[in-house]
């Protein structure tokens, strides 16, 4: 007579892909899966076979073609000969340029304001609270628009600044801030500046090397050395000596009003400012909110023990809280980095050649390749931000918690 | 949640329960609603090509038209005398009367129209999507739209070229001194690449600040942020008229390009790109027949011109071959009157506008208009 052992069977049964638990999770994810790519290619087949049938092909050619178009702030080489490629780099930088400026000023805008809600003094501290309700309820583009709309009905015009009995006249002889922007000396570069601004770059490092020496004396011998004035100099010393007998190569080129508008020296746009400006204080009133959550995030017991060391209240800020405030403050950072970033697409509404002013506007309408372009722009967009992410995670990562 | 709880705190206070997608979906359009507003008509179009294309295959616009019950018109969003609403929203216009004039022939009703605001920059996504049956917003019939682009243009309802206005306090006469200017342009026209060639041809240099709408530009120019203000001078007489003070601005001699403006269809329908072409010639024709308003009712029985009985469906089967009825001309004319009529209605002499015929006098009075026979 035949024994059975009822050994229970370890096989993979088809069945089991659906009763058993540990692979029901992976049969649902794979469906869900299989789901999303019929859906996505579905859509994207859909697209293609009727833009074929309104006899478009999706072709990126256009990006050779002559733009056509004159962009009025290049930072780099481009007349309307260029082609749309090198207008759509004009507008990458541009967009970079404000979003940089504009991350700049609004962190250090963000921080005064953060710390000064928190201040003990009434007045400074509604202020602040004021500050930030009025700009973060109001949507940016407006903000944009009346900053434009002050900008350029307070100031003067060019025409003011001209014949016997202007209205307006030049700061300095050297400056002039007028409703099309604020014009400034330009420095100039003749044979020699070279020495100059290498001599610049050695004090440079010179400085930092010689900050590195002071925090190593001090951790080391407990020896405390000034920086602050020691900085300076070193930073500002050897160049100004080099400037003097190399026989000053440096020149500066002047603005001066020509015809309809001033020419010569640096010339920043009413729409570059106004753009900065109002992105700078909208993603601020943000910041600040960060900035007052991650201080107080920090209990009140660290500032106290290091007051009860000795330390002085600005120490207590900068060496205790924080450091430790900042790994609460810097993940929120990132996302108003990017939002400031993205929001600066409107800048078409003050008449700033951005990404989306170049290729999403006048690309777009003179070559009619929509979604050529709209993709290219994402694509653009995306690529920005998921860099400033990085830059910025590699500095979380720094700055986290160090676990041991 | 934690993410977003520095910008919305109230909000997520208010309603915890929703948490980070509610707040996912407020920061969204907080930040980027005038954005999105802005390229709204883009992405529909887009999504619509995606989604809906299905449509535009079937080519039947008339169908779909008659089948709506109303005709999808995209205009301006808004230059007085061409397309704006007036004081009691309804849209008045040079453009305009060409949509109702197309309504009035195919669904016998002018007030059937559905006017879509489109921008420089969305008006030709909005009509290749199938969003707009038909485009009437002053457009430059140019090779690479009619080619390229896939468009059909009807005809030419306006004779126009580019030109300059500039404060008459400048002194200013003449294009060639705007050497160093500041000049407004608004963006997505054919204008910006009329600017850059006169400029280069001319060997002088100016700065350009691009202006997405009219409305836009306007206080920019008037708050001197820009020397000149160069659009169609069309476009310029009729923002002229809008000033506070008309007579402190000068449009500048020079025209330094063609722009036949006219109505355009999609390719592919060609049916419906027909009726488009001879409502506008009907009315083209009304004029040079000497049909108007006036004797709209009576002439088709007391004129002896074939002609004149054709247009107005007493005598032939042009309405049967159009695929309407045979008064269709004789209601698209009623609309607003001829040609003329509805240009001294809306821009001519005696408007704020005042516009004279000049290239857009009938070819009788040395003008350009000359519409085909009506056989």
């Amino acid at each position: 007579m035949a024994t059975f052992s009822d050994v229970p069977s370890e096989s993979f049964r088809l069945s089991m892909l659906i009763n058993d638990k540990r692979y029901r999770a992976y049969t649902f994810q794979f469906i869900a899966l299989l789901l999303l790519i019929g859906a996505f290619s579905y859509l994207g087949y859909n697209l293609v076979k009727n833009l074929q049938s309104a006899g478009l092909n999706i072709s990126y050619k256009f990006l050779g073609d002559p733009a056509g178009y004159d962009i009025n702030q290049r930072l780099i080489e481009y007349d309307n000969q260029s082609t749309h490629w090198r207008a759509s780099l004009v507008g990458v930088l541009n967009t970079l340029l404000v979003a940089f400026l504009g991350c700049i000023t609004a962190t250090i805008i963000g921080v005064v304001v953060g710390v000064l809600r928190l201040s003990n003094n009434w007045i400074v501290s509604k202020l602040m609270s004021v500050y930030v309700e009025i700009f973060r309820n109001v949507p940016v583009l407006i903000w944009i628009l009346i900053i434009m709309a002050v900008f350029t009905s307070v100031l003067p015009q060019p025409r003011d600044f001209r014949g016997a009995n202007a209205t307006a006249s030049m700061v300095a002889d050297s400056f002039a801030f007028t409703g099309r922007g604020f014009y400034s000396p330009a420095p100039i570069f003749n044979d020699g500046s070279m020495v100059v601004v290498v001599a610049f770059i050695l004090s440079i490092a010179g400085m930092f090397y010689y900050r590195r020496y002071a925090k190593k004396a001090l951790f080391e011998r407990g020896q405390m050395l000034p920086t602050f004035w020691p900085s300076i100099g070193i930073l500002l010393i050897p160049s100004i000596l080099v400037f003097f007998v190399m026989g000053q190569p440096i020149s500066l080129e002047y603005p001066a009003l020509k015809g309809f508008n001033f020419q010569g020296g640096i010339y920043m746009r009413a729409s570059l400012i106004s753009l900065w400006f109002a992105l700078s204080i909208y993603t601020a009133a943000f910041i600040a909110e960060n900035v007052r959550a991650g201080i107080l995030s920090v209990s009140s017991g660290q500032s106290e023990a290091a007051a009860s060391l000795g330390l002085r209240p600005n120490r207590i800020m900068n060496l205790v809280v924080l450091p430790q405030a900042l790994r609460v403050i810097i993940p929120p950072l990132i996302s108003h980095f990017l939002n400031l970033t993205k929001n600066s697409s409107l800048a078409i509404a003050v008449g700033y050649m951005d990404l989306t002013g170049t290729l999403g506007g006048i690309t777009l309408n003179q070559t009619g390749r929509a979604i050529e372009t709209v993709l290219l722009l994402m694509a653009f967009y995306l690529t920005i931000s998921l860099s400033i992410s990085a830059i910025m995670n590699v500095y979380n990562n720094s700055m986290k918690l160090k676990e041991r | 949640m934690v993410h977003c709880s520095g910008n919305y705190p109230t909000v997520l206070k208010s309603l915890p329960l929703w948490g980070t997608n509610f707040c996912l979906v407020y920061s969204g359009q907080a930040e980027h609603q005038e954005e999105v507003k802005m390229k709204k008509s883009v992405l529909l179009g887009a999504l619509a090509v995606t989604g809906l294309a299905a449509g535009m295959a079937s080519a039947g616009t008339l169908d779909d038209v008659k089948a709506r019950g109303s005709l999808n018109c995209g205009v301006t969003t808004g230059l007085v005398g061409f397309a704006a609403p007036d004081a009691n929203g309804e849209w008045q216009g040079f453009d305009v009367a060409v949509c109702r004039a197309v309504a009035a022939a195919v669904l016998g009703d002018s007030s059937a129209v559905e006017f879509v605001p489109t921008t420089g920059k969305t008006r030709f996504t909005a009509l290749a999507s199938g969003e707009i049956d038909m485009l009437a917003r002053n457009t430059t019939w140019t090779f690479s739209r009619d080619v390229d682009l896939k468009f059909e243009f009807a005809g030419v309802n306006y004779y126009d070229g580019q030109g300059f206005m500039v404060p008459a306090d400048l002194g200013v006469t003449s294009a060639s001194e705007l050497d160093g200017a500041t000049v407004c342009i608004q963006t997505g026209t054919t204008t910006e690449l009329n600017l850059a060639d006169f400029f280069s041809a001319n060997g002088i240099s100016y700065e350009p600040v691009p202006i997405e709408t009219n409305a836009e530009a306007q206080p920019l120019y008037l708050e001197g942020a820009c020397d000149v203000y160069t659009t169609d001078a069309s476009g310029l007489l009729a923002t002229r008229a809008a000033f506070e003070n008309p007579e402190d601005h000068v449009v500048l001699p020079e025209i330094i390009s063609k722009e036949p403006l006219g109505p355009l269809v999609r390719h592919g329908d060609n049916g419906w790109g027909d009726i488009v072409r001879w409502t506008l010639n009907a009315l083209i024709a009304a004029e040079e027949l000497g049909v108007n308003l006036g004797n709209l009712d009576s002439i088709a029985g007391e004129t002896k011109n074939q002609e004149i009985k054709r247009l107005l469906g007493a005598e032939g089967t042009l309405g049967e071959m159009l695929g309407l009825d045979a008064e269709w001309a004789k209601r698209a004319i009623a609309v607003g009157g001829n040609y003329g009529e509805v240009f001294d209605a809306n821009i001519g002499p005696d408007t704020a506008i005042g516009v004279e015929r000049g290239l857009n006098a009938q070819w009788t009075d040395g003008g350009l208009l000359y519409t085909p026979p009506f056989r």
